[in-house]
């Protein structure tokens, strides 16, 4: 019978975090722009220029650790990771090794489990620590040679390092998601695999069930979305498990994962020697997070996804599986909060949150940390409806435009005249025109079709360009009928 | 009145009284290298044109009142080790041949805030790495008392610039002694702050936990006077100190009466030359005269800071030293085909045999396996080195000692056996481990005509006494 | 000499440190190399259990900017000493295969 085998995978996540500011200089972080026009001696490693710590970057990374449970390393310092690349413009990358900043923390993830049989279970983090990130290199085909832009060198980053205790890639997956929405929720960072703010290492190694020592591990990068992660640990498994069953060794190394060929590549050369000669960087002096520093950092906290779940089953009469959604993304439950506190009722807010919304983003193929209307557009949307001003079908109209462009739905429904006619009297000259020139849906009304009165409201509706409440229509038609 | 021979204070003294003008002592200064850089070389990059304009500028302020500092309109010498916006700044390197930084170093726009006028450049050992500034990439510098003899390093250029009049004042960097040696072997007055007191952007690192910016000046009351003026708090370097006792000329002041002064045994046993040890225990016989309390006492670990410092330096040059690769400023091989090729080829060809052994010294004492027995074990015994000054410090005021076992080598003599080298700098190197302050002030000549310093080193903060000291021996003597 | 450097120690740190030595460059390194290192060797005579190692010699802590933008566009700063430009960025070998 042929072996079994477990699979055991640790993560490294990098996460970009939303300051303004890079970590040891005053340049912008905002992403876009030509190249080189975010960076100054500081972050372009300039002779003679000297880094300076960004107090939000350890704000953050402690908010983090907090979250997950982490101790906090209240004297920590940063050290200087020492390897040769055109990203790294001091060719060494100011970093933690001795005093990360969190250790020993621990997140709870729910996994949907193969055969629905759901299950919850606690993924150790061994340590965060703070670090900067590197420049962009951009290949450039005509001269065959390579781009360096440092726009990205030196903005701030947290290193999450779990320990080996995930088995599949749906608990991969479901610890990623955890860490997203927890940071979210700190709004520490927006976490977006694809723009390569949230990014994740895996370690992993196979070993026989049962086995007790761990196999050696290989560590694969570039992985930039969920689907590619998942196929990137079923590869590399695989090639494992195949590399053992042929009576060869796995070599402990980094691999590039390519998505597109679905295979993982070594990365290790003979310049690469891996020995990063770690040392306290003596331009930057310690960090001490003191009691009260720590203490007001736990004190503005927010209130995170489960504590929030629970408070709209007490206070919103809506279903959990909209509870569900509307928490699953901090944006959606700040969009849904807001609009209730301006008093929009729960139901309707959740309603087009959750049928809306959902449809829109999925047709445009985005996440709610996308969505740009306001909660104030929502609420007077809803208020528009409330007050019938506008139909529901000209509301969903609105709320389109609203999606795209965050208008104010009052101004554009005032612009482009889409309120409801109430005027009594023009519409039941309407309704005169369509029963006199439809006499056969009239007189299969007459003789009990129920439906031919669908048709004449429908008929109605056209006439009056939408701008009616289907309601009254139809009870102006039976009357007149 | 013979300009060249006036020290800084005494020249804007005259130049505020109209007696002379910036532009008069910036041309005379200019002439004067004009006709002695064949013979000494002390700079890399002199800036005729750029200094005349700037004392015009400087002298019109003079004029208007905007500029009355002690400094104003002084002909200033930088070393080039720190950057200069729009000059050339080398590290007497090969590799940074032809960079020109964007911005200046933080202690040079202090200088230009007290209205100095920048003459160039000044020679030194490649990137502040030697003691003799025969290491530099552009030709080695002769020492003014006797052009057969070194001017001492890595600040060579910068005290030679001095002792030759060919400015009235420099900076000059200090990480084990480059500063206080180099004064000492020119017969000039050279300091070294405590670390953090002047800030070190825009210097460019060689051991970054070791460096500091300070003063070679012609007499002890230009040294306080320029470090008054470099000193500054700089957000820009989070080693930089918030200090308030920074009126240093304050301390001019010829009264040692009750000083204690420990003389370290350690510091005059084997390898010094006789006639340095008796030179400077005369001077100590002149700061005792004064009233100073001067007692012998056993300074431990002194054999130990040598070793210690090498291992810390190199550790921190070979980081500090990466960013030079080709890609971003500098010297680039042009004949690599690919990426590690092109950083080895231009490191190689533009780094010099010293650089090159500390670096690959550096790298070793960091890499996998060695970090604890090498690196960390040096930040262990430079913890016992500062207790031991702490130690020290609670019983003297000041500690005397030579600044360099011998006086100037001659020429080509020092190279050839590094570890020989090292040694020279066995007692001004544990002043850079523990922080302290330190000052260089000539204390006679040996039998060759060749200047010898003498070494008062302070506690943390405590230049004040030093400059006291000093003051006291240089008006007494 | 105590410390023997091997042409592979050598080979190592030349790559770590990215120097390419000539062979007589890469015999006085080993020389002067195990040379340095016998005399550092000297620090294992002190006795320093429990003894702290010391990055810094004073004891400052928390020295912070504030996460406000100071810094416009400088890219032609950046860019006034490279070697290779295009497009407003730095020119290197080519990094990927």
């Amino acid at each position: 019978m042929a072996k079994q085998y477990e699979t055991v995978i640790g993560l490294e996540v990098h996460v970009e975090l939303a300051t303004k500011t890079k970590i040891f200089c005053g340049c912008s972080t905002a992403f876009g722009g030509r190249p080189n026009t975010h960076t100054c001696p500081v972050c372009t490693g300039m002779p003679g220029s000297l880094p300076v710590l960004n107090k939000q970057v350890v704000e953050y990374a402690v908010a983090v650790g907090l979250a997950t449970n982490c101790t906090i390393t209240q004297y920590c310092k940063f050290d200087r990771k020492n390897y040769f690349y055109p990203d790294n413009p001091q060719n060494y990358q100011i970093s933690q090794l001795y005093l990360p900043i969190c250790r020993n923390g621990s997140v709870e993830i729910e996994v949907a489990g193969e055969d629905g049989n759901a299950y919850t279970k606690p993924v150790r983090i061994h340590e965060i620590h703070m670090e900067e990130d590197a420049g962009k290199l951009v290949h450039d085909d005509w001269e065959d040679c390579t781009l360096v832009d440092y726009n990205r060198s030196g903005v701030p980053l947290i290193e999450i390092v779990s320990e080996p205790d995930m088995r599949s890639a749906e608990e991969v997956i479901a610890y990623l998601e955890k860490l997203r929405l927890l940071i979210q929720y700190l709004g520490a960072s927006d976490c977006k695999l694809q723009e390569g703010s949230m990014r994740a290492d895996v370690n992993l190694s196979v070993r026989e069930v049962g086995a007790e020592k761990f196999g050696t591990r290989t560590e694969m990068k570039n992985l930039n979305s969920f689907k590619a992660i998942a196929r990137a640990i079923q590869g590399e498994r695989e090639r494992q498990i195949d590399l053992l069953e042929a009576g060869k060794e796995v070599i402990q190394e980094t691999r590039r994962w390519d998505d597109n060929k679905e295979y993982s590549y070594a990365m290790r050369s003979k310049e690469d020697a891996q020995d990063y000669r770690y040392f306290p960087d003596p331009d930057l002096v310690p960090v001490y997070i003191s009691d009260e520093w720590l203490d007001s950092i736990r004190s503005r906290q927010p209130e995170f996804r489960t504590e929030k779940m629970k408070r709209y089953k007490e206070e919103y009469d809506i279903p959990e599986y909209d509870i569900d959604i509307i928490t699953g993304s901090k944006h959606l439950a700040d969009i849904f909060e807001a609009s209730v506190a301006l008093g929009s009722q729960p139901k309707k807010v959740s309603n087009w949150l959750m049928v809306e919304t959902m449809r829109l983003l999925k047709e445009k193929e985005m996440e709610p940390e996308d969505i740009r209307f306001s909660p104030e557009h929502l609420s007077r949307l809803i208020a528009l409806v409330d007050g019938k001003v506008i139909n529901s079908s000209v509301a969903k109209e609105v709320f389109q435009v609203m999606f795209e462009e965050d208008v104010d739905p009052e101004q554009y429904v005032e612009e482009k005249g889409l309120k409801t006619v109430n005027d009594e009297g023009a519409l039941r000259k309407v309704v005169e025109e369509v029963i006199a020139a439809n006499s056969q849906s009239v007189e299969d009304y007459h003789n009990g079709k129920e439906k031919a009165i669908g048709f004449l409201v429908g008929q109605t509706m056209k006439a009056m360009k939408g701008k009616a409440d289907p309601a009254s229509v139809n009870q102006m038609l039976k009357e007149l009928l | 009145m013979d300009i060249l021979s006036l020290t800084a204070v005494e020249l804007a003294k005259a130049i505020r009284e109209g007696k002379t003008t910036s532009v008069e002592a910036t041309q005379a200064v200019l002439d004067k290298i004009a006709a002695s850089e064949d013979t000494y070389h002390c700079y890399v990059t002199v800036e005729r044109e750029k200094a005349l304009q700037q004392a015009a500028e400087v002298q019109k302020k003079i004029e208007a009142g905007e500029l009355t500092g002690p400094l104003a309109g002084v002909p200033f010498a930088i070393k080039d080790n720190m950057c200069t916006e729009g000059t050339l700044t080398t590290c007497s390197s090969k590799i940074l041949e032809n960079f020109i930084p964007t911005f200046s170093a933080e202690a040079v726009l202090n200088l230009e805030k007290a209205g100095v006028v920048i003459l160039g450049k000044t020679n030194m050992d490649e990137f502040a790495m030697g003691s003799t500034t025969e290491t530099s990439y552009y030709g080695v510098t002769k020492n003014p008392r006797n052009p057969e003899h070194v001017p001492g390093g890595s600040s060579g250029g910068s005290a030679a610039a001095v002792a030759a009049q060919e400015c009235f004042a420099a900076l000059g960097s200090d990480t084990g002694g480059s500063i206080r040696q180099p004064a000492s072997y020119c017969g000039v007055v050279g300091m070294k702050p405590t670390y953090g007191t002047v800030s070190r952007y825009g210097l460019i690192a060689y051991g970054s936990s070791l460096d500091q910016i300070g003063p070679l000046t012609k007499d002890v009351t230009d040294c306080a006077t320029v470090l008054e003026a470099i000193t500054s708090h700089d957000p820009k370097d989070s080693t930089s100190m918030k200090r308030e006792d920074t009126d240093f000329t304050s301390a001019l002041v010829a009264d040692v009466k009750g000083m204690k002064i420990g003389i370290p045994r350690d510091y005059f046993g084997e390898g010094l030359d006789p006639e340095v040890r008796d030179a400077v225990l005369a001077a100590a016989e002149v700061l005792k005269a004064q009233g100073a309390e001067v007692e012998e006492f056993d300074l431990s670990l002194v054999d130990y800071a040598i070793p210690t410092y090498y291992t810390i330096a190199a550790a921190e040059a070979s980081s500090n030293l990466e960013r030079f690769d080709g890609v971003k400023y500098g010297y680039r091989a042009q004949d690599a085909e690919d990426l590690h090729t092109m950083y080895k080829r231009s490191r190689s060809q533009g780094f010099g045999p010293e650089v090159k052994r500390r670096i690959m010294l550096g790298s070793f004492v960091l890499s996998s396996g060695y970090y604890d027995a090498y690196y960390l074990k040096a930040l262990r015994v430079k913890a016992l080195i500062k207790k031991a000054f702490d130690e020290a410090f609670a019983k003297y005021d000041v500690i005397l000692g030579p600044v360099a076992p011998t006086t100037a080598p001659k020429l080509g003599s020092s190279l050839a056996d590094p570890i020989k080298m090292y040694l020279g700098d066995i007692y001004t190197i544990s002043i850079n481990l523990a922080g302290l302050p330190g000052i260089s002030v000539p204390c006679g000549t040996d039998s060759k005509g060749l200047p010898i310093g003498m070494q008062l080193i302070g506690d943390c903060f405590k230049e004040k006494t030093l400059i006291r000291a000093a003051y006291t021996y240089e008006q007494r003597r | 000499m105590a410390n023997v450097i091997s042409d592979e120690t050598i080979e190592y740190v030349g790559i770590l440190a990215k120097l390419e030595l000539s062979e007589e460059e890469k015999e006085a390194a080993k020389k002067d190399m195990g040379r340095m290192l016998d005399y550092i060797d000297k620090l294992s005579e002190l006795d320093t259990t429990g003894v702290e190692p010391m990055s810094h010699v004073f004891p400052v802590q928390n020295v912070f900017r504030e996460d406000v933008v100071t810094n416009g566009d400088e890219s032609e700063q950046t860019l006034a000493n490279a070697p290779g430009e295009k497009d407003n960025m730095f020119v290197v070998p080519k990094t990927f295969d």
